[in-house]
């Protein structure tokens, strides 16, 4: 692990709404409310730019939410939030997304009739290819196909799939298609990369490799945000932890801080009892 | 029974310019369908648009031929437009019905007393494709073995289907291309192409688009090859025969749509003339003697057809069965 | 949704709406209508004089028949008469019964119109176009077939309402009315379409011809004898049977076989055509009205005229609705339905079961749609097209409208659709009343796409 990520993050308070050196993505004042329930209420939120920051919570916080609305899938009843200095809100997810801000989905959302290849070269981001009348010209667009392709091989490589390459992503395991999903994440080239339970339904055996590709992205310079709900997955790898609760940040910190917070245990203890009479 | 002209007659309307038609339907719908996952089921209203656009042009306006084809495609682009626009973000169900509702109330609007000035009302309009037969190259019908084919109708069986050889072609190159990766991305999750950064309201737009003006001009042949519009040749049931078609051919390939309307007319024809010949010679029992029976029958068949295919076969003939398991 | 987008949308269906809204009156406006100048009349004149008018058809057949020796020619005739006398440019089609168009005919100044036919047959009389401020008496039914040998026939086609223009506050009410009987079973119909689409997902394109099967049974064990109301309970429980058929027999095995939604739903259009043109073998493409109830004579109720046909159906949709409403509230199994809508998973995980469940949606909702099928065809007549358009249509307007999967929005949705169809007559022609309701489909689809009772749930 380089030296420099843990310095950035020690100096800073861990106290919830912190202000942080040099944060890629502010939230203020964020809230979704469905009918009477108030599923996300986020005050104040910074991110900040080349760590990995990990979002838990228990079941139901509103993790996923908060993802959705960043990222355009969901429009907040109120609040504003910037990435890279620009507002977001009210941006469709198209466009958001062609800003740099990726996201995967916690259900694998692989295009199960297409195959490994189409995937990722789905991925790539300003295709001349991908207008109508360019596409009947090949020529127009065969140069950058190809660059996109070898783009494409070389993170199937890396994310050992290239063997996979021209067979449908239907037909990977479930771990496969949480690596593909990331790998097609990484062909848009983002700054910001949103991963929504990148570990959920993965075999043990491929969590650590999971983890492995995680880390590697922040060190090649890229800042990531992960929502987990085991918390023992999340220290071992995130520079920082924000812990949701009913939509409010309740803590954000090292993960040594949030290991003994009271407010957190008491969140992932309290809520699972309470939370069934309040549906 | 003369098991000879059953098969004439069958394989003389698999070949026809009306086969055509639907293969044209049909490949329009293979972009919304098979490649871009839309529910339209209202293919036939865009079919309609296209027909009039020629008729009313020509016969109310007294306009050239061409502008009349012009104007018919010009339609499709429209409808599509209008359809597309309230309904396109809403989820499947909500397009699926819009569309069929929208295609019915415009054979209504169109085939109603009131507008008979412009549109024939229930009677039509005719005489729409004079010109186009004027420029007739044929001086004597094609013929293949069994089968043979006026001059007129051998003109536009080979407009049609030489349409149809370049819409498929057009549908092939674009759907090789990033253009079609994007659409068959939607196809499989819209949610997952939107987090790429794809507009997929622009996407589904295009796509409806483009096989909404396929099936005009399947609908502009139509109004030429019979040289006559009239309002109720555009039922529903049209675009559930364009689906049994594409299913038939297999969705998302690209000859199927051929395939599917070959196949289609040679069994829906070859069962109406099966059933007439029965009648004939006082096969059937009563109740299938009436006038109807002839016609009904062979739509009893090719429902059942329909269901049986898309239950045991929903790849069609030329579908992958590789891509069927992934489904599931 | 942007802002922008979501503006471009919202004024493409306000042009679409307007340009409806505009085309059809002004396609009225051009239609050569010969009008002859009609005279105010009050609105109770005009009810008393169509009462008075109820019989013309039947009386002029019979003095005409006379006639019959002279000719040798066949020859389909008739008069228009309203309460201001005979109707000049009334416009018919006349074609073969379920063959090519042969000509037209328009009703002199007199009232009168006559129309040669090649010979001995079945043909159908199409009114086409009318003049302004004229209506049909049964405006939902602009054709009469009739069976003519050599000779004269007189063809029973009478004008009723609408015949003045000072009728209008009479005709709105009277609309009113007929809105809700129509809005009413359109409810009963769409009530088990919705149930359906939200316990299973499904769309089902094969409800109209459920909603056939009710109203054809019906007819032949009317003919043969039996009253309507027995007639018609059998009806009933031939759809319903029919439906828990499609239930078992059909969509429970290939659910469980895994087949697909989409697939699914190819399965109901294919089944839809072999239900409907097995009715056709069957019953033939003929209208046929029921033996009883056919024609009766007004009453007055209120302002409202009225028949006590048309009351009674009213009496019978809103008993047995608010029967259904009442039962999907308080009892087990509605609760368990309403539960499965809400969410499938959560319903089978909590030990409801689902398919019971379903099941008892399909027979229930078979029931309605068979009544709803029976009533239809005593207010109008039986045949064996009229499942799809306009009943599946309007099912469609109604539960969209409503918000789709709901039993409660699909009968407001509905009612509000029967409304707007029969009130767009007062003012457009009659031919385009599906198309009104339509429209208001459009407009609920860019305003509230949940429906008027549906939640709101995240779209785009």
């Amino acid at each position: 692990m380089p030296e420099t990520t843990p310095h950035t993050m020690d100096a800073i308070e861990a106290r919830p709404g912190v202000s942080k050196p040099d944060p890629i993505l502010t939230i203020d004042g964020v809230q979704r409310n469905f009918g009477g329930l108030r599923a996300v209420d986020v005050d104040h939120l910074e991110i900040q730019r080349g760590v990995i920051t990990a979002l838990i919570g228990p079941n139901g916080a509103g993790k996923t939410t908060f993802f959705n609305l960043l990222t355009g899938f969901d429009a907040p009843n109120e609040g504003e939030w910037t990435f890279e200095g620009e507002s977001l809100g009210g941006m469709p997810s198209h466009q958001v997304t062609r800003r740099g801000m990726v996201r995967t989905f916690q259900l694998t959302k692989a295009l199960s009739r297409l195959t490994v290849m189409d995937n990722m070269l789905l991925g790539a981001t300003g295709q001349r290819g991908e207008g109508f009348l360019p596409a009947l010209f090949r020529p127009g667009w065969s140069q950058q196909e190809a660059d996109n392709t070898a783009r494409a091989e070389d993170l199937l490589t890396r994310f050992k799939l290239i063997d996979k390459k021209d067979d449908y992503a239907g037909e990977l395991s479930g771990g496969q298609r949480k690596l593909l999903e990331m790998a097609r994440a990484l062909m848009v080239e983002p700054s910001l990369v949103m991963l929504d339970e990148p570990m959920a339904g993965v075999n043990p055996a491929l969590v650590q490799s999971l983890l492995g590709h995680v880390t590697a992205l922040r060190d090649e310079g890229m800042s990531v945000i992960f929502v987990e709900h085991d918390m023992d997955v999340v220290m071992g790898i995130s520079d920082w932890v924000v812990v949701l609760a009913e939509g409010r940040v309740i803590a954000e910190g090292r993960p040594s801080d949030i290991m003994n917070n009271d407010a957190v245990i008491d969140a992932y203890l309290g809520s699972s009892h309470d939370e069934p009479t309040e549906e | 029974m003369d098991f000879e002209a059953i098969f004439g007659s069958a394989l003389r309307s698999a070949l026809g310019p009306q086969a055509a038609v639907y293969a044209l339907l049909a490949i329009g719908l293979n972009v919304h369908y098979g490649y871009t996952g839309l529910l339209n089921f209202g293919q036939v209203g865009f079919m309609l648009v296209g027909a009039y656009g020629v008729g009313i042009s020509v016969a109310t306006f007294g306009l050239p031929l061409w502008v009349g084809v012009i104007v018919g495609l010009l339609a499709g682009v429209v409808l599509a437009i209008i359809l597309g626009a309230p309904t396109l973000r809403l989820r499947a169900d909500y397009f699926a019905i819009t569309t069929i509702a929208v295609a019915e109330v415009l054979r209504l609007l169109f085939r109603s007393g009131p507008a008979r000035p412009i549109t024939g009302g229930p009677f039509g309009l005719q005489s729409v494709a004079n010109e186009f037969y004027a420029i007739n190259p044929f001086t004597r019908g094609i013929r293949m073995g069994p089968i043979n084919y006026t001059t007129q109708v051998s003109w536009s069986l080979v407009v049609t289907w030489g349409l149809v050889a370049l819409a498929t072609l057009l549908v092939a190159l674009l759907m090789r291309s990033p253009w079609g990766r994007v659409l068959r991305a939607i196809r499989e999750d819209e949610d997952a192409a939107r987090a790429l950064g794809k507009n997929v309201f622009s996407y589904k737009m295009q796509s409806l688009v483009l096989g909404g003006v396929l099936g005009s001009v399947g609908g502009v042949m139509f109004a030429i090859a019979g040289s006559t519009v009239n309002a109720d040749s555009f039922r529903p049931q049209i675009t559930f025969y364009a689906y049994a078609i594409l299913i038939l051919g297999g969705a998302a390939t690209r000859i199927g749509p051929i395939v599917g309307a070959i196949i289609f007319w040679f069994l829906f024809s070859g069962v109406q003339v099966s059933v007439r010949q029965m009648q004939g010679s006082d096969l059937l029992p009563g109740f299938l003697s009436g006038a109807n029976a002839v016609g009904a029958s062979a739509l009893v068949l090719m429902g059942a057809a329909l269901v049986l295919l898309v239950v045991f076969r929903p790849q069609g003939i030329f579908g992958d069965p590789r891509e069927l398991k992934l489904d599931a | 949704m942007s802002a922008r987008v979501r503006a471009f949308a919202l004024s493409i269906a306000v042009l679409a709406t307007l340009m409806v809204a505009l085309l059809a009156p002004a396609i009225a406006a051009l239609a050569p209508a010969a009008a002859a100048p009609l005279d105010a009349a009050t609105g109770d004149a005009l009810i008393l004089a169509q009462e008075d008018d109820e019989e013309p058809a039947a009386e002029e057949d019979e003095d005409e028949d006379e006639d019959e020796d002279e000719a040798e020619a066949s020859v389909l005739f008739g008069t228009f008469r309203n309460a201001d006398g005979p109707v000049e440019g009334v416009q018919l089609t006349i074609a073969e019964t379920g063959g090519s168009d042969l000509g037209e005919a328009v009703s002199g100044e007199n009232g009168q119109w006559e129309f040669e036919v090649p010979g001995p047959g079945d043909y159908a009389v199409t009114v086409a176009a009318l003049p302004e401020g004229v209506e049909l008496r049964d405006p939902d039914n602009n054709t009469v077939e009739v069976t003519i040998g050599t000779g004269r026939r007189a063809v029973p086609l009478a004008l009723g309402e609408g015949a003045a223009v000072s009728g209008k506050v009479a005709l709105f009410l009277q609309q009113t009315l007929s809105g809700l009987r129509f809005g009413l079973i359109i409810a009963m119909t769409a009530v088990g379409l919705s149930l359906i689409f939200g316990t299973t997902g499904l769309i089902n394109f094969a409800h109209g011809e459920i909603v056939i099967i009710g109203a054809v049974v019906a007819w032949f064990a009317n003919i043969a004898g039996l009253h309507l109301v027995l007639a018609g309970a059998v009806g009933v429980a031939a759809a319903a049977l029919t439906a828990g058929v499609l239930d078992r027999g059909v969509f429970r095995p290939l659910t469980r076989r895994g087949v697909g939604l989409f697939q699914l739903l190819v399965v109901t259009i294919g089944l839809s055509l072999v239900l409907r043109f097995i009715v056709l073998i069957f019953f033939g493409g003929r209208s046929q009205p029921y033996a009883q109830y056919a024609v009766q004579q007004r009453i007055s109720v209120g302002p409202f005229a009225t028949t006590p046909r048309d009351l009674v159906i009213i009496a019978i949709a809103l008993v047995v609705l608010i029967g259904v409403a009442t039962g999907i509230q308080r009892s087990r199994i509605g609760k368990a339905m309403r539960a499965v809508a809400d969410n499938r998973d959560l319903a089978e995980s909590s030990g409801i079961n689902v398919e019971r469940v379903v099941s008892v949606v399909w027979i229930a909702g078979g029931a309605l749609a068979g009544l709803g099928g029976v009533l239809y065809g005593t207010m109008f007549r039986v045949s064996y097209d009229f499942g799809f358009q306009p009943m599946l249509l309007l099912m469609f307007a109604g539960i969209i409208l409503g918000g789709l999967g709901t039993a409660y929005g699909a009968m407001i949705g509905s009612l509000v659709v029967g409304l707007v169809t029969e009130l767009s007559v007062v003012y457009f022609p009659n031919e385009l009343k599906t198309a009104w309701a339509l429209g208001v489909l459009v407009i609920v689809l860019l305003v509230r796409p949940q429906g008027l009772l549906g939640r709101r749930e995240r779209i785009g």
